[in-house]
């Protein structure tokens, strides 16, 4: 574990060598931005890369941190910055990450009351419906109308509806089913599942111009801008 | 761990002035109920007996749920709750003191029991198949073992947990580990006991009765109320200022979670009971809900649904509501007086057949109880830590976090 952690360590200095191999098989126009990133003083370079993507207008801004804690700490800054439309990806679920990007409470919640809401009103509607009203049968000189004979109907269809409305309100919050993401385009974003903590800031955010001076301030790695 | 030095800064004892307000407080509840009960007895002697029998099981539950609570926590090496389970070491403290409030009912066992206890029940054919369980020395003798089984655990559960904390540094663990290694057998012991004590003293007041679930449902009913307990523990200690990192909002949110699975819990217990016996119909199971369903004691029971299950399940349903000092305080406070109406509701119909109706005795003999385990809690309060401050996993509790 101590030999992989100083690899991880001095990664971030051979960073422009690395990179180089995968962005020969890139796409062309990632090829070109990757290229601008080689140069030994990418500070010096800033100036010409927005000629670059004029033509298309990148997505997202992508990068890199070594640790969840110096996330975080980004997150906070981006927050404090009034950035809006930002993300974190992380391999691992980090505590507190909500707070510092300043998400509100999912809606989710109220979803999944809806579903379980509309669960025990149809079950019980429908069977007042079915054994009351459409085909009236006497079942061991019980009223028609037996509530407690429609409680585990209830029951299940509210767990049943809660569960769907639970599943499927997370896909559309999260926009899924979804195949391709722009800021899976980052050279290294594989590594967002092992052992790097990502932040990318969307393009429709008010200050995405400054997105990647603010990145920079915040000593992240490998920024890169993911075209659409 | 690195938060030892952190842990540091919580208090560890109740402050003086604290300690006497609560104590002074309990002591005159107790006082003001031991001694309408008193008068309760000589008044009238058969309401007395249902009344105190009520109260008494009132807070025998809570106790027994309160060491369920501490069984569990070691059983499954529980990181989160360990200060929490200090605080209902405290609650379990009262299931010594219950035997002696247990004196009146054994004293009057003729008065609530005489359906079975009386010379002509040997003429019933039903009963007299029972006799062999349903017999006077036998009914005493498991009282008895039931009173030993709870005392003891509660007692060498709290004890070891109060060792502990004086224990040096390199002991601590030891005692840890010989408390969840008595944990497995204790709560065997504690599920059997707690079911036979149930058939005993509440369902054999009607003898003919029976549901084997019935058990389940008020080991449901004790957890519950014991939960609510620890939820108004928890927010007084807090409120105070006194328990800082122990036990936060994130250890009130566990409890308001645990809280309000207990209740759905209990509804579904509660159902599965009622509903089989309401579907099958047979006369000998069919009459304990017929009476209860019938005059004023059908309100009682529509009550018990709403405000044991429905009412409570949707003040605690949200995640802001559990972590909210008052709503979860106000829960907790439904939920104790719910406790209380469903003991009522368990027993009183055998007394008042034609109808409930609440007078005094019912009350003074629900103060006496009462005040006679919050006179426990506060003296165990003040002896002890307010938390087990050399508990291993006290760095684990510390860094509680919900998502």
């Amino acid at each position: 574990m101590a030999d992989k952690r100083k690899k991880w360590e001095d990664e971030p200095e051979e960073k422009v060598s690395a990179g180089g191999d995968d962005v020969v098989a890139a796409a062309d126009a990632h090829a070109e931005l990757e290229a601008e990133a080689k140069k030994p003083e990418p500070k010096a370079e800033a100036a010409p890369e927005p000629k670059k993507t004029k033509a298309i207008k990148p997505a997202a801004i992508v990068a890199w941190f070594q640790t969840p804690a110096d996330l975080y700490k980004a997150c906070e800054a981006l927050r404090d910055a009034g950035y809006k439309h930002f993300d974190a990806h992380t391999p691992f679920p980090v505590h507190g990450l909500e707070v510092a990007m300043g998400l509100r409470p999912s809606i989710l919640g109220w979803i999944v009351l809806g579903g379980g809401f509309t669960g025990i009103v149809s079950a019980f509607g429908m069977q007042y419906w079915m054994s009351a009203v459409d085909y009236p049968l006497n079942i061991s000189g019980k009223p028609l109308a037996s509530w407690p004979a429609w409680v585990p109907i209830g029951f299940e269809l509210t767990v049943l509806l809660s569960a769907f409305a639970c599943f499927f309100g997370m896909w559309a919050l999260n926009g899924l089913p979804k195949f391709f993401d722009p800021v899976m385009q980052h050279t290294s974003f594989d590594r967002a599942s092992n052992d790097r903590f990502f932040i990318s800031i969307e393009a429709k955010d008010a200050k995405f111009g400054k997105g990647r001076a603010m990145l920079e301030k915040l000593g992240a790695n490998d920024i890169e801008e993911v075209l659409p | 761990m690195s938060s030892a030095a952190t842990i540091e800064k919580d208090v560890q004892r109740l402050p003086e002035e604290q300690g006497k307000k609560l104590f002074g407080t309990a002591a005159t509840i107790a006082a003001l109920g031991l001694a309408g009960s008193a008068a309760a007895f000589f008044v009238d002697k058969q309401r007395f007996a249902h009344s105190w029998l009520v109260g008494f099981y009132f807070l025998t539950t809570i106790g027994l749920g309160a060491l369920f609570f501490v069984l569990i926590q070691h059983l499954t090496r529980a990181g989160w709750s360990v200060a929490p389970r200090r605080h209902m070491e405290w609650v379990s403290g009262v299931l010594p003191f219950c035997a002696l409030l247990f004196v009146p009912v054994a004293a009057l066992a003729h008065d609530l029991y005489h359906h079975w206890m009386s010379a002509e029940a040997m003429k019933d054919p039903i009963l007299k198949g029972k006799s062999g369980y349903l017999n006077v020395p036998f009914f005493y003798g498991r009282s008895v073992l039931y009173f030993v089984i709870w005392a003891g655990i509660a007692f060498w559960f709290a004890k070891q947990s109060a060792d502990q904390d004086a224990a040096k540094k390199g002991d601590t663990r030891a005692f840890t580990g010989r408390m969840q290694g008595a944990a497995a057998p204790a709560i065997l012991l504690f599920a059997l006991s707690l079911t036979f004590a149930a058939f005993d003293w509440i369902m054999s007041l009607d003898p003919h009765w029976f549901s084997t679930i019935f058990g389940v449902y008020i080991f449901a009913g004790s957890v519950t109320s014991s939960l609510a307990v620890l939820a108004i523990i928890n927010i007084n200690l807090q409120k105070q200022g006194l328990l800082k990192r122990v036990s936060t909002i994130e250890h009130r949110h566990d409890i308001g979670k645990l809280l309000f699975g207990f209740i759905v819990f209990w509804a579904y217990i509660g159902f599965s009971q009622f509903f089989l016996i309401w579907y099958a119909n047979i006369p000998e199971e069919t009459i304990f809900f017929k009476r209860r369903l019938v005059g004023e004691w059908q309100y009682v029971s529509y009550g018990l649904l709403l405000g044991h299950f429905v009412l409570p399940f949707l003040m605690l349903l949200s995640r802001h509501t559990k972590r909210s000092v008052t709503v979860l305080r106000a829960a907790a406070v439904i939920m104790l007086v719910m406790h209380y109406i469903d003991i009522y509701w368990l027993v009183m119909p055998s007394l008042d057949v034609n109808g409930a109706h609440f007078t005094w005795v019912d009350l003074v003999c629900l103060l006496g109880p009462v005040g006679v385990g919050m006179v426990v809690v506060a003296k165990r309060m003040q002896s002890s830590n307010l938390y087990p401050i050399n508990d291993p996993r006290l760095p684990e509790a510390v860094k509680l976090q919900n998502l």
